[in-house]
C-alpha cells in the first residue's frame, strides 16, 4: 500500500538528500514533484494545494535547522506535514462509562461496511470486549444473513429484526444491555451521499441509538470525490473517524489523507486484507515513515513480539550471524515468520530493502517448493549441504517434485545468504546500532549485499536491554 | 525491543533472500495450465477457519431490493445528463469562470485543468488533453473562452470515440464474463445486463461464479428470478472455472443465447486471484463456449488506481470493454478517460443507480457534457 507515493518521494528526495544547499530552482522542482505525486495518489486538490504551499513555507522559512542540510530538512518537513495531514495521534476508544459503547458505521454501496463490522467486533474480542453486531442493512436480502455468517466464525451474536433499520437498531440497543454485552457495533446498508432520503434514515439511526463513535468506512481506492462523501456525511451524522478499507490493494490511498484535513476526522483503523484479523489501527506516523519510504519497522517488531520468544529470537540472530545457522533452523524460521503474516508485506514494511524485492510478488508456492526441497534432505544434509553431490541432488529433486537444478540453486543461494548475514554482523549492525544509540533513529542500516564487501568481522552481541 | 529489531530484520531478509525463484515469480507470471491444482484463494479445509466472505464488500453487488415492476410501467431509460446533473456544481464552477472571462489568459489552462484532475481524470491525462487543446487554440486562432470550450469538448468527445456494441459469438455458445475489483458491482450490473438482455427478448443463463462469497449466488439467483433467467451455481468455495463450464454447456444444450459470467472481486495485485481468474477466462472459451465480451466494472469513485486496475485485468483477460458504475453519486467518473486514452478500452455501458433499468449505454457526448456543464 502506499507504494507507488513513497517510490515518488523516495527518488525525489533521494536527489535533494545529498545537496548542501538548495537552490530556488531544486526548491521549484521538488514542489512540483511532491504535488504531481500527491495528485497521482488521490490526495485531495485544496489538500495538494496547502500542503504544498506548508512545505514550501517552512522550506523557505525561518525553520533552518544547524544540523540538518537543506536536503534533509525537506525531508523532515515533508514527513511532519504528512503526518500532520494523516492524523498525528493513534485514535484511541474510551469506553463507554455506561455500558455499551456503540459504534455506528456508514458508508457508500462497496466500501466495505459489512466486512468491516465484523473486523471490527473481532479486534474488541481482542480487547476483550463482549461485542454485539447489529444487522441494520435490511435494504439488501443477503447483509443480515453475510453478517451473521461472519459473527458465527467469531462467536459474537448479531441482532436484527424486519422492524424497518431505525427499529432493529433501537431493539439492538436494548438487546445489549439485556444480555450484556459492553459493545454494540450497528452496520447499516450503503447510502450515497446526495440520496437526501437514505441520509435523513441514517441520520434517524444515530439519533435513536445515540452513538459514542461513528465512523466512515472508505475504500482506499476512492479519488478526488472522497472528501465530498466524507464532508457530506460528517455533515449529517457528526464522524469521529474513518475506517480505511481495501488497504492490502495497490491504491495509494491519498483520498484518506484528505479526509483528515478536511473533515478534521482521522483513519481509525485500516483493513489490510480478507481474514477477519487483517484489520489493525491505524498509526498516521508509521504510515507517513512508510510514504517516506522509511518502512514500518514498529510494526514488525509489534508482530514479531507476537510470535517470537525473545530468547528464541537471539539464539536464531547469533546462529544466523556466526554462519552456523542450518536448513533446520530455517524450516523452523520460516514456520514462525509465516505466523506474522505474508512475506511480502513484511518485506514492504523493512527499511532499505530494495524496491525490486518489495515489488515482488511473493507467491506462496514458491516457499512450499523451497519447503519441499528442504524436507526432502536428510538431517545430515540439513546440516552439512556439502555433502550434497549429483546423486543425493536427484534424490532430493525426485523427492520434492523439483529439478535438480532448482536443488542446487537453493544451496548455493543458502551459502550466499549465509554470507550475507555474516557480512551483516560486520557493518549493517553495528551502524544500526550506533544510529539507534544516537537517537531513536527509524532506519535500520541498509541491508544489501554490497555491505559484506566492507564487512570486518566484529564478533555480534546484543545490546543490553 | 532493539534486539527484536535485528534479529527480525536478519530473520526475514533470510527467507526472503532464500526464495531462489523471487526473481521469476516477479518478472513473469506462469500461466497455469487446465490440469493444475486450484490456484485461487486458500482454502484450508476447516469451516470455521476458512477466510471466504470475510472479504472486504462485495457490498454493491448486493444491492437493494427492488419493488417488481411489470415491464410495461417501466419509463424509458433516463438520460445521462438529466441523472448526473445534480453533482456537477463541483467542476462546472470552474467552467463558469473560464467563460465569465472576456479572454484565454494562464489562469484559463489552469482552471481547465484543475476542473479535469478534479473529475480524476489524472494528472497526466489532463496535462495532455490541455496541452493538445492549446494546440489547438494556437493554430486555429481561437481567443474567445465560449469557442475554446467547445472546442475542448469536441477534443474530448473525439477522444472518446469507440466502437461501444456488445458483440455475439460468431459461433458456439455466446459468454460475456464480468470481472473487476471488490465493491465495484459487478452481481448488480450483471442483474441489469440481464434485464435488458431478457427484455429484447434474448434468452439468458446467469452463471454464479463468485463462490467466494456466501451471499453472492443467492444474490444473483435474486436477480435471475426477475429476468426470468436461468441461473447455474455451484458450491460455495468450488472452483469458479468449473461453475463457468457447466453455465456454458447447460445453456448451449438448451439454445440459450447469452451466458453471463460472474466473478469474484478481486484485487489486481493478487497473483493468485489473477491467475485464477485467467483460468475462468481460458475454461470459459474452450468448446462450446466463446467469449465474445470481458467486461471490466468500474466503481466511479475511483481515483487513479482505476487505470492500474484497467492495466492489469486487461493484460490477464483481454477486456474489451467498461462498465462505469455509481455515476449516479457525486463523482465524476473522470478515470474512464485515462483508461480509454492509455489503453484504449471503451467505456461500454454506465449504471445511474440501483434499479433494474439503471443501466444505460454509454454516450460519451452526454458524457462529456456533463463533465462541463456549467450552471447558468
Amino acid at each position: 500500500m502506499f507504494d507507488s507515493l513513497s517510490d515518488r518521494f523516495e527518488s525525489i528526495l533521494q536527489r535533494v538528500k545529498g545537496k548542501g544547499r538548495l537552490s530556488e530552482s531544486d526548491v521549484d522542482e521538488v514542489m512540483r514533484e511532491i504535488r504531481l505525486a500527491l495528485l497521482e495518489a488521490d490526495v485531495n486538490f485544496d489538500v495538494v494545494k496547502t500542503f504544498v504551499a506548508r512545505v514550501r513555507d517552512r522550506c523557505v522559512g525561518e525553520e533552518v535547522s544547524k544540523s540538518l542540510t537543506p536536503g534533509q530538512q525537506v525531508v523532515k518537513v515533508v514527513d511532519d506535514e504528512l503526518k500532520t495531514i494523516l492524523g498525528g495521534e493513534t485514535f484511541a476508544i474510551t469506553y463507554a462509562a455506561k455500558p455499551p459503547t456503540v459504534i455506528l458505521m456508514a458508508g457508500l454501496q462497496g466500501s466495505g461496511k459489512t466486512t468491516g463490522s465484523a473486523k471490527l467486533a473481532q479486534w474488541f474480542k481482542s480487547q476483550g470486549r463482549n461485542p454485539l453486531l447489529i444487522g441494520a442493512d435490511l435494504q439488501r436480502p443477503a447483509a443480515v444473513e453475510q453478517l451473521r455468517t461472519l459473527a458465527a466464525r467469531i462467536d459474537v451474536p448479531v441482532f436484527s429484526d424486519s422492524a424497518g433499520p431505525v427499529q432493529t437498531a433501537r431493539m439492538g440497543i436494548e438487546e445489549a444491555t439485556r444480555t450484556g454485552r459492553d459493545v454494540v457495533i450497528c452496520d447499516t446498508a450503503g447510502r450515497l451521499a446526495i440520496d437526501m432520503a437514505l441520509m435523513a434514515e441514517i441520520r434517524q439511526i444515530s439519533d435513536a441509538i445515540q452513538p459514542g463513535y461513528t465512523f466512515l468506512v472508505i475504500d482506499a481506492m476512492t479519488g478526488q470525490d472522497a472528501v465530498n462523501t466524507a464532508e457530506s456525511f460528517h455533515q449529517t451524522l457528526a464522524l469521529d473517524g474513518v475506517i480505511l478499507t481495501k488497504l492490502d490493494g495497490d491504491a495509494r490511498g491519498g483520498a484518506a489523507l484528505s479526509v483528515k484535513e478536511v473533515v478534521g476526522r482521522p483513519v481509525a483503523f485500516a483493513s489490510t486484507g480478507e481474514a477477519l484479523d487483517d484489520f489493525e489501527q491505524f498509526h498516521p506516523d508509521r504510515m507517513a515513515n512508510r510514504i517516506l519510504g522509511m518502512g514500518d519497522v514498529l510494526t514488525l517488531i509489534e508482530k514479531a513480539e507476537q510470535v517470537y520468544e525473545e530468547e528464541e529470537a537471539e539464539v536464531a540472530a547469533r546462529k544466523l550471524l556466526d554462519g552456523t545457522f542450518t536448513f533446520d533452523d530455517f524450516l523452523e524460521q520460516m514456520q514462525q515468520i509465516k505466523k506474522m503474516g505474508d512475506l511480502s508485506s513484511l518485506v514492504a514494511m523493512m527499511p532499505g530493502v530494495p524496491k525490486e524485492m518489495k515489488n515482488a510478488q511473493i507467491d506462496d508456492r514458491e516457499m512450499a517448493r523451497v519447503e519441499a526441497i528442504v524436507y526432502s534432505m536428510t538431517p545430515q544434509e540439513r546440516t552439512t549441504p556439502e555433502i550434497i553431490d549429483g546423486s543425493r541432488r536427484v534424490r532430493i529433486a525426485n523427492g520434492s517434485g523439483t529439478s535438480a537444478s532448482q536443488v542446487s540453486a537453493l544451496i548455493k543461494q543458502f551459502g550466499e545468504m549465509k554470507k550475507m548475514m555474516k557480512g551483516m554482523a560486520g557493518t549493517g549492525f553495528r551502524k544500526a546500532k550506533a544510529k539507534k544509540s544516537k537517537k531513536k533513529g527509524k532506519k535500520g542500516g541498509r541491508v544489501t549485499p554490497s555491505k559484506k564487501a566492507a564487512a570486518t568481522r566484529v564478533p555480534f552481541e546484543l545490546p543490553g536491554r | 525491543m532493539s534486539p527484536m529489531l535485528l534479529v527480525i530484520l536478519a530473520i526475514v531478509l533470510a527467507v526472503v533472500a532464500l526464495l531462489p525463484f523471487i526473481h521469476r515469480a516477479y518478472t513473469q507470471r506462469r500461466p497455469t495450465l487446465p490440469g493444475e491444482p486450484h490456484v485461487g484463494r486458500e482454502r484450508p479445509s476447516l469451516v470455521e477457519t476458512r477466510p471466504s466472505d470475510l472479504r472486504d464488500s462485495d457490498r454493491a453487488d448486493v444491492e437493494a431490493e427492488l419493488p417488481a415492476q411489470s415491464p410495461d410501467e417501466r419509463q424509458p431509460p433516463p438520460s445521462f445528463l438529466e441523472r448526473l446533473g445534480k453533482a456537477r456544481s463541483v467542476v462546472s464552477g470552474y467552467v463558469g469562470s473560464v467563460l465569465s472571462r472576456s479572454s484565454i489568459d494562464a489562469s484559463t489552462w489552469d482552471e481547465l485543468e484543475e476542473a479535469l484532475v478534479r473529475a480524476d481524470v489524472g494528472v497526466g491525462t489532463a496535462t495532455g488533453l490541455i496541452e493538445a487543446l492549446r494546440e489547438r487554440a494556437e493554430t486555429e486562432s481561437i481567443s474567445e473562452p465560449v469557442a475554446l470550450i467547445a472546442a475542448f469538448k469536441a477534443d474530448l468527445k473525439a477522444d472518446l470515440e469507440a466502437d461501444r456494441s456488445l458483440s455475439m459469438a460468431p459461433e458456439g455458445q455466446t459468454v460475456w464474463l464480468f470481472v473487476g475489483v471488490n465493491g465495484v458491482g459487478k452481481t448488480t450490473t450483471i442483474g441489469k445486463v440481464g434485464r435488458r438482455l431478457t427484455d429484447q427478448g434474448t434468452s439468458v443463463l446467469m452463471a454464479a461464479g463468485d463462490t467466494f462469497r456466501a451471499a453472492a449466488a443467492e444474490q444473483l439467483g435474486t436477480w435471475a428470478e426477475r429476468c426470468k433467467a436461468e441461473l447455474v451455481r455451484g458450491a460455495e468455495g468450488a472452483d469458479p472455472s468449473s461453475v463457468i463450464f457447466d453455465g456454458i454447456q447447460k445453456a448451449d444444450a438448451r439454445g440459450i443465447d447469452v451466458v453471463l459470467g460472474d466473478t469474484a472481486g478481486r484485487l489486481h495485485n493478487k497473483v493468485n486471484l489473477m491467475e485464477e481468474l485467467r483460468k475462468v477466462r481460458r475454461v470459459a472459451d474452450r468448446e462450446p463456449g466463446f467469449v465474445s465480451e470481458t467486461l471490466l466494472v468500474i466503481d466511479a469513485t475511483t481515483g487513479q488506481n482505476g487505470l492500474a486496475q484497467a492495466k492489469v485485468f486487461a493484460e490477464a483477460v483481454d477486456v474489451t470493454g467498461v462498465v462505469l458504475t455509481k455515476l449516479d453519486g457525486s463523482a465524476k467518473g473522470g478515470i474512464v478517460f485515462a483508461v480509454q486514452h492509455e489503453l484504449g478500452i471503451p467505456v461500454k455501458l454506465v449504471g445511474l443507480g440501483e434499479g433494474a433499468d439503471d443501466l444505460v449505454d454509454f454516450d460519451a457526448d452526454e458524457f462529456v457534457e456533463a463533465l462541463l456543464a456549467h450552471d447558468g
